[in-house]
């Protein structure tokens, strides 16, 4: 996984209410065996027609949001599906921070474990900022994960909060897995209790 | 000690460690994995060169790609076949326990789970899937997760989490005749709405949930996700243990007696506090349907179709006018006499024999209405089977529905059961989102009975009045 400390990018702005895992990345294209090249169907249902061809009024269609690294929209982004894929195919097309009044927590969980950094801000905010992005190219969004702060394209600084622990992996972009088996003897332990206290867990085999 | 819930109970029981900032972390009984969520933690494994720490809790089965129909021929679409293929190496490789395609127990992840004793009572359950939360009708902690948890459980058998808020629903009285556990459901994301159950989870109570059967509950606990809730759960009763007596990988016996003890004590203790209550009254609950693109978006099938003009605010009186674009509807109009295209019966949320029979005590005598395709997709092979030994396929085939074999179906269209735009489709599955069962597809959410009604009279239409008839 790629460190997140800083960013300075295009933001694209969305504001739609319960922008879906469906939207993001629809069912068909689930059926990859790999992590990369999802960009190209992200939000495929809105980003292009039927014959195939882009959507011209469509945010990440229009200039300078081809290039944008920061989606704005409005509340529960991500809600429905556990899908991965759904920041895969973020993280593909080159998003790497998302900004909503709130987001589904498996959404919200994966983006984490992707090196996308998801920043809950209250919805006045999210506006706000949706129209520091119509102000065009120029116009670029800070994101600060150290000092927990989106600059705007003014200076004005908005603080936002984190978990302490997520915020860790993403600065160091960490794999959480090896953390994890570092406690490898206490999961040990664990089970050996389990065995004592539910000798009648049964075990999968056939 | 201080009172603590079902999901404390859970919780506490499977914490291996507590790290410095509260993120614990969270043994995992049983992870089931699938086809579609799995192959890039299989890769993962690979290249990190980690072993799969518990076969022994692990189960695999494949459901979201696979065709519904002959099982003898080859799959056609070559990603869908690649997909199951990784999934059968992979397996393999890792010494997983495998049920294949052909398997006459084959079925959908969350059907299949309770019905053979993998998912148990107070156990903490996972899978690459958000409708996993459907196991915790056993009075488990079951929540979907994403791919990057899955490798995370297959490599530790545990999970880094914090401990969700506690949300009780408690719905009392007595179901009206018509009224199931889907309306009951969709009553209640239409109350909370669909982020309404962020950061917790669910327990689901009261006199109407316990009077439940445990289709009844699998269905309720099945849509926690679209009320945006982590997990759902329903305490394990008599029913519960009704329920897994006997199953096949149910402990048997003196272990079962042993197990049962053990699942006596989970029931959240009388003066427990959540910290949120919401509560809704059987009698006031009507057949429900949806009539939007958010599951949120319930009404009754006696209601009219709601104005957006009445949304006060700017961002939510445009969701609604795309939606109302979308589904081809008009304000103010009466949802039933809706004309639809397609009748869809299946999905983890309502294909158990118990929802089969539901829909079939509609349609028996009756047949589809013409111009309308409708199909049945059992969620597992031994609910076919046990269907077919009822003559519930027959009522079903007569009447002309398609009779199919178990999976995901047309409920996300990965396999060849899609919708084509426009199209209309009543449908028991769980998500009404923008192109859900097929581009440009319009799904209306309800339950087996009210799809059985539709797909009889060719419109959206109150089972009651059907009925009424038979009666």
């Amino acid at each position: 996984m790629d460190k997140f400390t800083e960013l300075t990018a295009v933001a694209a702005p969305m504001p739609e209410e319960n922008v879906d895992t469906d939207q993001i990345i629809p069912a068909r294209f689930l059926k990859t065996i790999k992590r990369t090249g999802l960009g190209e169907h992200l939000f495929a249902n809105l980003r292009y027609g039927a014959d195939g061809r882009e959507k011209p009024d469509f945010v990440l269609n229009r200039e300078p949001y081809r290039h944008a690294e920061i989606l704005i929209t409005l509340d529960n982004l991500g809600c429905g599906s556990s899908r991965e894929h759904a920041p895969w195919a973020l993280l593909d097309f080159g998003i790497r921070c998302v900004i909503a009044p709130s987001f589904a927590d498996i959404f919200h969980n994966n983006c984490f474990k992707n090196g996308i950094l998801p920043i809950q801000l209250p919805r006045e905010t999210c506006e706000m900022l949706m129209d520091d992005a119509r102000l065009g190219a120029n116009a670029q969004l800070r994101v600060d994960l150290v000092q927990q702060v989106v600059v705007r394209p003014d200076g004005q600084e908005i603080a936002f909060e984190v978990d302490p622990f997520r915020r860790e992996l993403l600065l160091e972009g960490l794999d959480d897995i090896g953390q994890t088996l570092q406690h490898g003897d206490a999961i040990t332990t664990f089970e050996h209790g389990r065995d004592e206290t539910k000798p009648w867990m049964p075990a999968l085999a056939f | 000690m201080t009172a603590r819930t079902l999901f404390d109970k859970i919780w506490h029981d499977h914490v291996v460690e507590r790290l410095q900032d509260g993120t614990c972390i969270l043994y995992i009984d049983r992870h089931l994995v699938h086809e579609v969520t799995s192959p890039q933690a299989f890769e993962g494994l690979r290249l990190a060169g980690r072993r799969l720490r518990r076969p022994d809790a692990t189960i695999a089965v494949v459901d979201h790609n696979v065709p519904t129909s002959d099982r003898s021929l080859p799959i056609e679409e070559p990603e869908s076949r690649t997909q199951i293929e990784t999934l059968e190496h992979n397996v393999a490789e890792f010494g997983v326990p495998y049920i294949p395609l052909r398997s006459a127990s084959q079925g959908i992840v969350h059907v299949i789970g309770p019905e053979q004793g993998i998912s148990l009572p107070g156990m903490t359950i996972v899978c690459g899937d958000s409708h996993t939360s459907t196991h915790g009708a056993l009075g488990a902690l079951a929540f979907g997760i994403g791919t990057s948890e899955v490798e995370h459980v297959m490599a530790t058998q545990t999970l880094l989490q914090k401990p969700a808020k506690n949300m009780r629903v408690t719905v009392e009285g007595e179901l009206a005749p018509g009224v199931t556990a889907k309306d009951v459901m969709l009553a209640i994301i239409g109350k909370i709405g669909t982020a309404g159950g962020t950061g917790h989870v669910i327990e689901f109570a009261g006199s109407a949930i316990r009077g439940l059967d445990m289709a009844g509950r699998m269905t309720i606990c099945n849509m926690s996700i679209e009320a945006g809730a982590r997990a759902g759960m329903v305490a394990p009763d008599q029913t519960t243990f009704d329920y897994v007596r006997g199953r096949r990988f149910a402990p048997q016996g003196a272990a079962f007696d042993e197990a049962c003890a053990y699942w006596s004590t989970l029931a959240s203790d009388p003066n427990a506090v959540f910290d949120t209550e919401v509560e809704l009254r059987a009698e006031d609950i009507a057949p429900n349907l949806t009539w939007g693109t958010s599951p949120e978006d319930v009404i009754p099938i006696t209601g009219t179709i709601p104005d957006p003009a009445t949304a006060s605010e700017p961002g939510h009186r445009a969701r609604l006018e795309r939606a109302l674009a979308y589904m081809g509807l008009e304000p103010g109009a009466e949802i039933a006499g809706t004309p639809i295209d397609v009748v869809f019966i299946g999905s983890c949320t309502n294909s158990r024999i118990e929802d089969l029979r539901s829909a079939a005590q509609v349609i028996d005598g009756r047949h589809v209405a013409p111009g309308v395709r409708a199909l049945v997709v059992p969620g597992s092979g031994l609910v076919k089977a046990q269907a077919e030994e009822e003559g519930l396929d027959r009522v079903f085939r007569e009447a002309g529905f398609e009779w199919r074999e178990a999976g995901c179906s047309m409920c996300l269209g990965m396999n060849p059961d899609k919708l084509t735009p426009g199209q209309r489709c009543a449908s028991t599955s769980n998500r009404n989102f923008e192109g859900r069962q097929g581009p440009g597809g319009r799904t209306h959410l309800l339950s087996p009975a009210m799809a059985a009604a539709a797909a009889v009279t060719g419109v959206l239409t109150d089972v009651r009045a059907l009925t009424r008839e038979i009666a």
